[in-house]
């Protein structure tokens, strides 16, 4: 019964939202069962489709993760994308730069790299709004900007492999391999290691919030910050930490894309993923386990888009996206007051 | 028949889940006397009048107003038929004027739609005429003090032309001098003809001032009388379903030795002005120091000093060591919804709030789930909180219990020095009384106590010592043996004493 009145809200909207993309299908003169049926099939009916549905779903956890930690203090992050920009730069950059490593030091370099540049971009909102009270919503919007153009420049005057728009190549050793190449599963599909540094992240946040001091704190802050200066915590400090752990968070997402995927940093890479990461982490109620199934859930609708392409214009399942996201929100609304649930 | 009625409510049931927070209450209250609706907190008193001005509604019951059936779905229905709402928290706009306030959202409005202060200002003057009514109405609402904005709100529902008059626990945080006059005015009122409902748990001033009592006990009524053919003890009875004795004052004496003196500290407000000014004063082992004073006075700032929560000058000295910012305290804070609890966590989760650190309930990687358990059932049983569940949501308990969850956790903290402020507000009587017997338990084992209240009688009745503040300073050191809530009073006031600095 808990399980349902938490999930009544998502549920309910989603097929609602299904309901009007149908709708809209209709109009452009499409059946939509037909599209439906195509696009659950071709994500979820076949291997590869599987395996393209978990590579979306990737960054998409870590960026929903970021979201969430922000949340759980309090704190709105909507730096993901930026922060997921600078974490991916910082992972290649290990992994074109330290060419002679082994591996065993170089995939944990780039990953450290990569959340540490997450983490130093988000303190900086942190640190903001620690010390001088502006608000992290405007800080993180505005680091965003720097980062995308920071980044750029980067790419474009220093890093650039002539004739393309891209960075060097990793070494082979900051490869995280594909599952394909692994286990011969997911033929073709870029779904790759990543995946699981993502879901054992979640069940190490899952650990921290729930079983840590740390995490309590964290907790406190978000619930009642007054409650939590009174009970002698420092405030400010734990803003900064929140924000830096949020950040490294979304710092990992690159891993996916330039690790595991592409093997160098490439501009417009992350379609979106910092943003999508909110959606995420609304629906998902910041909880880490239901991240990575409304990461998947995503998943499904990035890849499914792609493969009703003839049938559809991809921008039905972006509407259909926005949809369910603002009926998540109103309809979630609504049940939390009929089985007065408490905040998320 | 009926019209000599101003409101009938019959019948009157409404339920939050599974509590009856009015059960089948019926009330007349009869035009032009003083009302009071009595009981504990929790037994449906503040429902009931919010069922009465339109912000709630009743699962079933009729309200009849002057003899006509009601249905009042809005404050703004129950302005119409004319019923007013002082609430406990004012709702005034600190940086308009009086007038400004006053006629907010009612505006006297001229040409193009304009506000005409002046009928404005001749339609409120009116008013305080007619009602014996003394107040600046160019004064910015915010300097003033709460007795005279309560005053506001006042004026308020007689600019609205209200006839019913819903005054929610207005002496609460009132001077006994400010209360006196808040009860000549609604004397006056009751003169003109207006009907005034009072929610109180004060049975002095209920047996003072009303005419009819309604009782009112686990959302039923209990007693309905006429206020002559009553008297306290009866009241008490009907309030509590059955005997209650209060506790003894306190026993202890203090010993010689001091657990905290305090030097010449000054502190800031938020506005960054000085609100506590070169103070000084000892707390002795086993005493406890009443701090009286008019909310706004320095307190709230010198109890943040002292926990360290706000910077100051000047030093303490505790336990003959000279103390660093973070001194060991005990503290429980005067709003427990925004200072000392949080309301999306369960009681062991409360519990564990500013101990999360400590040994006993962390390893220093992962907390100690089993520990904290037991360590707050423990809690639990000593000072009987209720429901005894530690996996309840404290949002699920009642005001009272809450505070003791508050008060357990601050007590079972093993410092000398307890700083505690206003902790029996919005308690009922047992649960304060409760609150009372626990502090003076902690006086008897030797811990110092500070404690900050605008109940005067508990004051009295806890403190060895009373520090009246007045502009941040000391005005007078009483004995509570020998003073009484009069002298405290005027002292409050600056009337007598040095007065701090005048100006």
């Amino acid at each position: 019964m808990k399980y349902f009145k938490y999930s009544a809200g998502p549920l309910i909207s989603i097929i609602l939202s299904l309901i009007i993309g149908a709708i809209f299908i209709i109009l452009i003169g499409q059946d939509p069962a037909e599209v439906y049926v195509k696009m659950f099939t071709d994500t979820l009916g076949n291997s590869y489709g599987i395996g393209q549905v978990l590579f979306k779903a990737t960054p998409l956890i870590l960026t929903g993760l970021s979201v969430a930690f922000a949340f759980r203090a309090g704190l709105f992050n909507i730096g993901a994308e930026g922060q997921m920009t600078v974490g991916a730069f910082a992972s290649a950059w290990a992994g074109f730069t330290f060419t002679s490593m082994p591996w065993i030091v170089l995939i944990p370099l780039c990953i450290i790299s990569g959340f540490l540049a997450g983490a130093f971009w988000a303190a900086i909102a942190g640190y903001l709004k620690a010390r001088f009270g502006s608000h992290e919503v405007i800080n993180t919007i505005m680091l965003n900007f720097i980062a995308m153009a920071l980044v750029s420049y980067l790419v474009n005057n220093i890093y650039l492999v002539p004739a393309t728009i891209h960075t060097p190549e990793i070494s082979p050793n900051a490869v995280l391999l594909r599952f394909d190449v692994i286990t011969g599963m997911f033929k073709g599909s870029p779904f790759n290691l990543s995946f699981v540094i993502a879901a054992a992240v979640c069940i190490i946040i899952y650990y921290v919030i729930r079983k840590t001091p740390f995490g309590y704190r964290i907790n406190t802050l978000g619930y009642n910050i007054n409650a939590a200066e009174y009970a002698g915590m420092n405030v400010k400090r734990l803003t900064v930490y929140a924000m830096a752990i949020a950040g490294g968070l979304a710092g990992l997402a690159g891993l996916n894309f330039v690790n595991g995927y592409k093997h160098y940093f490439e501009l417009g890479f992350s379609e979106n993923a910092g943003y999508v990461g909110i959606a995420v982490a609304l629906i998902a109620r910041n909880n880490p386990f239901a991240i990575i199934i409304i990461a998947v859930f995503f998943g499904v609708l990035e890849y499914g888009g792609l493969t009703v392409n003839t049938l559809v214009p991809k921008e039905i399942v972006t509407i259909l996206q926005g949809i369910i996201i603002l009926l998540i929100i109103t309809i979630t609304k609504y049940f939390d007051k009929k089985f007065k649930l408490a905040k998320a | 028949m009926t019209n000599h009625l101003a409101v009938e409510m019959k019948g009157i049931t409404k339920t939050f889940g599974d509590l009856r927070a009015n059960d089948s209450v019926d009330i007349k209250i009869t035009k032009g006397t003083i009302h009071a609706i009595i009981g504990e907190n929790g037994a449906g008193k503040s429902t009931l009048m919010n069922i009465l001005y339109g912000m709630y509604h009743p699962d079933s019951g009729t309200i009849y107003i002057n003899g006509n059936e009601a249905v009042i779905h809005s404050p703004a229905d129950a302005i119409k038929l004319g019923i007013g709402m002082v609430h406990q928290h004012f709702m005034l706009v600190n940086t308009l004027t009086v007038l400004e306030n006053i006629i907010l959202g009612d505006e006297v409005t001229g040409a193009l739609n304009t506000i005409d202060k002046r009928r404005s200002r001749q339609k409120v003057k009116q008013i305080l005429n007619n009602f014996d009514i003394n107040i600046g109405l160019e004064e910015i609402t915010g300097t003033l003090s709460i007795g005279t904005q309560q005053k506001i709100e006042i004026i308020k529902l007689l600019y609205r032309n209200a006839e019913i008059l819903i005054l929610d626990e207005p002496t609460a945080v009132l001077t006994p001098q400010e209360t006196d006059e808040l009860f000549k005015t609604l004397k006056v009122l009751k003169a003109e003809g207006k009907t005034i409902l009072l929610i109180t748990h004060k049975l002095n001033e209920v047996l003072g001032i009303s005419e009819f009592i309604t009782v009112l006990r686990n959302g039923k009524v209990t007693g309905n009388t006429e206020t002559k053919d009553t008297d306290k003890d009866q009241l008490a009875g009907m309030i509590l379903g059955g005997s209650f004795e209060s506790i003894k004052r306190k026993q202890n004496s203090p010993a010689e030795e001091f657990i905290l003196e305090i030097i010449g500290v000054s502190v800031r407000s938020d506005k960054g002005l000085p609100a506590v000014k070169d103070l000084s004063f000892e707390v002795h082992r086993g005493e406890i120091i009443g701090i009286a004073g008019v909310e706004g006075n320095g307190q709230h700032e010198l109890i943040e000093a002292i926990c360290g929560l706000r910077d100051y000058s000047g030093s303490f000295i505790l336990n003959g060591k000279p103390a660093d910012k973070d001194l060991p305290v005990a503290h429980i804070p005067a709003n427990r919804h925004k200072h000392g609890i949080v309301m999306e966590y369960n009681l062991a989760e409360n519990v564990l709030l500013g101990r999360e650190g400590e040994a006993e309930f962390s390893t220093g990687v992962s907390i100690k789930e089993k520990a904290l358990r037991a360590y707050t059932e423990r809690l639990i049983k000593k000072y009987d909180i209720r429901p005894a569940e530690a996996d309840l949501l404290i949002g699920g308990l009642s005001g009272g219990n809450q505070q003791k969850v508050v008060a357990a956790r601050e007590m079972s903290k093993h410092t000398d020095l307890i700083v505690v402020s206003h902790p029996t507000r919005g308690l009922d009587i047992k649960a304060a009384d409760f609150v009372h017997s626990v502090l003076l338990e902690e006086s008897a084992k030797g811990k110092g106590i500070i404690l900050v209240s605008s109940d005067l009688g508990e004051l009295l009745k806890l403190s060895d010592r009373i520090a009246v503040m007045f502009n941040g300073k000391i005005n007078a050191m009483l004995d509570s043996a020998t003073t009484n809530e009069r002298e405290i009073g005027s002292y409050m006031l600056g009337l007598s004493g040095s007065g701090g600095d005048k100006g």
